[in-house]
């Protein structure tokens, strides 16, 4: 009897492995991440031609020069700008954007609020995780109240932004929260906002042991994933406004707004032109 | 009493002889495969890869059940669930 090995290894087709190991961080999730997501276009059978990734600068932003598609590395924070023109200028293509917090709802927050406003017909994938990783881990808006960061060495006094109640409020279509641990429901909620028209989000959120989690007491990715087990519950419809994170507090995850809106290209009629 | 039936193609079906592949020179030791397996098959390797962290590695005595939550839970895309096929010899 002879033995034969099937291998059942399709990522290393869509990602370029020249560039492999990639520069995060062991125990960082952003991998985990960008792996759901090309799940999703790979199960969702788009034509990887099609499909052009976007992201700014930061260490999740990293990503488009890791996978194989048209993929474009903005500046800091107007990424959703240069996402909004690219789709502007070639409505065929799907435009995902893929950043981190500090990209998408700090230094960028405004462009967020008005693409979500506008309902671009834009997929965001935020990866949370709670400061800006890459230039030594400072405190950022999303960052829980009372956490210590290097610019918040006695904790941070600052109430902190919750990513899916600014998306709701501002008019996103689609917006759902999950963590680095909720992998098959993540891979689910990316396939799902890929096919809505119109702005929709994905919060994941992401350990980030080196710079945050060794000043609050979860010095590995695994204990962060450790207290995401423990300690996040999963509500879908829950009201976006009344979930936002605490320091080692709960974390509700779920899709929280699933609507209908006319969005930017179909209001200006790029639907019936011909081109 | 038991409480749970037996599945009636027990005998027919067979669950599948599936093994665990770990590329070592990308493995950062992460150890979420090890943590999060449900059956226990990975572990820390023996020795260290070339950029000094110790890969995860496979347990051969341990029977993997291919659920495939170490494939997608790896942040480096380097671990694959492989299935051994078992053909008929060429006679």
């Amino acid at each position: 009897m002879t033995i034969e090995i099937a291998n059942t290894k399709v990522i290393d087709q869509y990602i370029r492995q020249d560039r492999m190991p990639h520069i995060w961080c062991p125990g960082c999730g952003i991998g985990t991440v960008l792996h759901a997501l090309i799940r999703s276009l790979v199960k969702g059978g788009y034509d990887m031609d099609k499909v052009a990734m976007v992201s700014g600068i930061g260490c999740t932003a990293r990503a488009a020069g890791y996978v194989k598609m048209d993929s474009f590395h903005t500046t800091h924070g107007r990424a959703l700008p240069f996402a909004t023109g690219l789709k502007l200028a070639n409505p065929d293509l799907k435009v995902i954007l893929f950043s981190g917090d500090g990209d998408l709802v700090s230094i960028g927050g405004n462009h967020f609020i008005h693409a979500a406003r506008r309902n671009m017909d834009i997929t965001v994938i935020c990866v949370n995780n709670f400061n800006y990783g890459m230039t030594g881990g400072q405190m950022g808006p999303t960052t829980p109240t009372g956490a210590r960061t290097s610019t918040s060495r006695s904790g941070n006094y600052e109430p902190s932004f919750s990513i899916p109640a600014l998306a709701a409020a501002s008019g996103a279509v689609y917006v759902a929260r999950w963590t680095c641990l909720h992998l098959r429901q993540l891979e689910n909620s990316i396939s799902e906002a890929l096919t809505r028209k119109g702005f929709s989000l994905v919060e994941a959120i992401s350990p980030c042991p080196t710079v945050y989690g060794r000043l609050n007491k979860q010095p590995t990715g695994l204990d962060q994933m450790k207290y995401y087990q423990t300690a996040s519950s999963v509500e879908n419809g829950a009201d976006p406004m009344k979930v936002g994170i605490e320091l080692n507090g709960k974390i509700t995850c779920g899709k929280f707004v699933d609507i209908e809106r006319p969005s930017y290209l179909e209001m200006a009629g790029f639907d019936k032109e011909t081109r | 009493m038991n409480y749970w039936r037996k599945p009636l193609d027990r005998d027919k079906v067979k669950p599948g002889d599936f093994e665990v592949h770990i590329l070592k020179d990308r493995c950062k030791g992460c150890r979420f495969c090890i943590d999060f397996c449900p059956r226990q098959v990975l572990r820390d390797s023996d020795d260290l890869n070339t950029k000094g962290y110790r890969p995860a590695a496979a347990d051969p005595a341990k029977q993997c059940i291919n659920c495939g939550f170490c494939v997608i839970v790896c942040p480096e895309f380097a671990v694959s669930v492989a299935m051994r096929l078992e053909k008929e010899p060429n006679v």
